[in-house]
């Protein structure tokens, strides 16, 4: 691929936009007047701007979504995008879905997060059951793993939400490597038994170990603050109330506003090492495990740190999951944390079609929004929501979004 | 590494699966820059010869060298690390990935993949197939393709034994042929090869030494025109002409 630099690209707008005024000049410049003419400059100067700021935008897009594609020798690919349009286009993208908290209620804020939540937690299992294709039953328990480690975290150690965050991450991982190792000689439905029973033994402990977890009372989880801000009406952790430093007037709201803006951007990042991964060694040896174990080992691969590897990576995800999903609750529980969770986390990732990362995002958003957006038919939402379920299983066997590899270039071209 | 060392080295190797007891006490060696053949019929324990060498399962008596090494036990994973790379029978490459990704995954084990680059473009040249098809899904090559592949994928690590199990399985012999053709170019390129057969015509006229394996040991060795004019070879091996 050829470079091409951001000068010559504004050059190349600015002519463009010299070509507009000159071909469109006359015909949206002149208003016909009886026999008399009169000119207008204001809307042919606008379209000139239009393709000049369109024309930028196509240029800072990579040559080979526009160019015919160039006979590559052997080389490695070069990247799709380079890295300060990636910056570029995540703080668009994010910039766009954060002002939502502007115009959204506490309820659609409420909802909102746990649509990402569910998103972060099907973008965990995804690596594990998608990319590695071990069938984990019980990936509620790192989920559980992530709320406990916060809310007791804080309880025990007075850890903060921005603390708990990593170690969740670590602490979910190195469950997750837990369990990898009995289960690293078991295929389908036996690795499927045993995830079940892991995620079960993880929600009893919770539910039986009295004096420390708190049992069914469950405990409480501290409201996440920022740099000593806290978004609630008292301050209850030592801080100042984020209203009274910006003047403005307490909302219940602004918790789950700050909650949907972190989570967003932790979603965000996590979307992106995601795929990262597919295209690395690391991801590639998931993908390759999970297609021929025999192959693999012949081929040297360390199928024990592969997998282990690969459960850690998607327990923690799932960790940090359950971090929101404590802080934006205030309160964990053994019930929240049901075999149901799991089952559910499971069918966004095959809805969404095995290993294909947009297509999780999609069915998360679905299958939590879905719910709440049929609240009106009261009664039969569940069985709508089931319908919907089994309808695109029928369209779409293999997923909203099938996988799609990222180094294929499609026939012919 | 002496030239005069055997760079493979069984000695005495029995193995077993559970009770069932498949080779008994087999010694065999590979030189480098040689072409080896093991041939036998179904069920005589030549993919358990292979197998045993990965540790999976390990000879219970018996030691194997490689390089001077002793990699009786070495896990799996090692041994191939350690410059022995296997093309599995069956080829067993990865359907759903690409061709290119299929080589990369030879790579894996590679610690230093500086020769990545060079390899590649040899595997291109061995088997320009390849190259036309390398961002096609590899399930949707023909079984030669995949063959070809399979070898290049173990080529991808620059292996200093190349093993192969069975490489004309299911092979029509117009493309056994061709495949045989360029395993012998890779030897010439410095490659030791090591070749377990059940068609034996081929495999015996490309070797430079063969074993014949019978029933878990070996009963014939020779080098490869000795064995293809061998009366018993013909009679049990190559179809009596």
């Amino acid at each position: 691929m050829s470079r091409r630099p951001v000068s010559r690209t504004m050059l190349l707008s600015l002519f463009a936009a010299l070509i507009t005024l000159i071909l469109t000049g006359p015909l949206s410049g002149l208003v016909l007047n009886g026999y008399d003419f009169t000119t207008r400059f204001a809307a042919p100067l606008q379209i000139a701007a239009m393709v000049l700021i369109l024309r930028f935008i196509a240029g800072l897009l990579p040559a080979s979504w526009l160019a015919p594609k160039q006979k590559h020798e052997v080389e490695p690919r070069a990247p799709r995008f380079k890295t300060y349009q990636l910056v570029l286009g995540g703080l668009v993208l994010y910039l766009a879905l954060a002002s939502l908290v502007l115009f959204a209620s506490k309820y659609w804020l409420a909802v909102g997060i746990m649509a990402l939540i569910y998103v972060l937690l099907g973008l965990g299992l995804n690596v594990v059951v998608g990319f590695a294709g071990l069938l984990d039953l019980g990936f509620v328990g790192f989920y559980a793993v992530g709320a406990y480690g916060y809310a007791l975290g804080h309880q025990y150690l007075g850890l903060g939400f921005w603390a708990a965050i990593p170690l969740a991450a670590l602490l979910a991982g190195m469950f997750g490597m837990i369990l990898g190792f009995p289960v690293l000689r078991m295929h389908g439905d036996y690795l499927a038994i045993v995830t079940l029973g892991f995620g079960e033994i993880i929600r009893l402990v919770l539910n039986n170990w009295m004096a420390f977890t708190g049992g069914p009372n469950g405990v409480d989880a501290p409201a996440p603050t920022f740099f000593g801000w806290e978004f609630k009406a008292n301050v209850t952790q030592g801080g100042v109330p984020f209203h009274e430093v910006w003047g403005l007037e307490y909302s219940s709201g602004m918790l789950d506003a700050f909650i949907f803006l972190v989570l967003l951007a932790v979603v965000g990042l996590t979307l992106y090492a995601v795929s990262r991964l597919r295209g690395m060694p690391i991801g590639r040896a998931w993908e390759a495990l999970r297609e021929d174990e025999i192959a693999c080992r012949s081929l040297g691969l360390n199928h024990v740190w592969t997998k282990l590897s690969a459960f850690a990576m998607g327990a923690s995800i799932g960790g940090v999951a359950g971090v929101f999903f404590a802080a934006s609750q205030g309160f964990v529980s053994p019930i929240s944390f049901s075999f149901f969770e799991s089952a559910l986390v499971l069918a966004i990732v095959v809805l969404g079609g095995l290993g294909s990362v947009y297509g999780v995002i999609l069915a998360a958003l679905f299958l939590t929004l879905m719910p709440e957006v049929l609240r009106e038919f009261a009664d039969y939402r569940i069985l709508i929501f089931g319908f919907a379920m089994v309808l695109i299983m029928i369209w779409r066997p293999r997923g909203i979004i099938q996988q799609r590899r990222p180094f294929f270039k499609r026939a012919g071209s | 590494m002496k030239k005069d060392e055997a760079i493979l080295d069984l000695k005495n190797i029995s193995v077993a699966y559970g009770q069932t007891k498949v080779l008994h006490g087999v010694s065999l060696h590979v030189m480098p820059g040689e072409i080896v053949t093991l041939i036998g019929s179904n069920g005589a324990g030549k993919t358990t010869l292979l197998k045993s060498l990965f540790a999976t399962p390990s000879p219970y008596s018996g030691e194997i060298f490689f390089g001077g090494e002793d990699i009786t036990v070495l896990p799996t994973h090692m041994v191939s690390r350690r410059g022995l790379s296997l093309v599995p029978e069956g080829r067993r490459i990865f359907p759903a990935m690409s061709v290119s990704e299929n080589l990369a995954m030879g790579l894996v084990a590679c610690t230093d993949k500086s020769h990545a680059g060079p390899t590649l473009k040899t595997i291109y040249e061995l088997f320009p197939r390849l190259y036309e098809r390398r961002d096609q899904r590899a399930g949707t090559l023909s079984g030669g393709e995949q063959q070809m592949l399979a070898i290049g994928r173990s080529m991808m690590a620059k292996p200093k034994l190349l093993l192969l199990d069975e490489p004309s399985l299911g092979l029509a012999p117009l493309i056994v042929k061709t495949i045989f053709t360029t395993l012998k170019q890779i030897a010439a390129d410095g490659t030791t090869i090591f070749i377990v057969e059940q068609n034996a015509n081929q495999a015996l006229k490309l070797a430079d030494r063969a074993y014949v394996l019978s029933n878990g040991a070996i009963s014939l060795t020779g080098s490869g025109t000795e064995l293809l004019s061998n009366e018993d070879v013909k009679k049990a091996y190559l179809g009596g002409h």
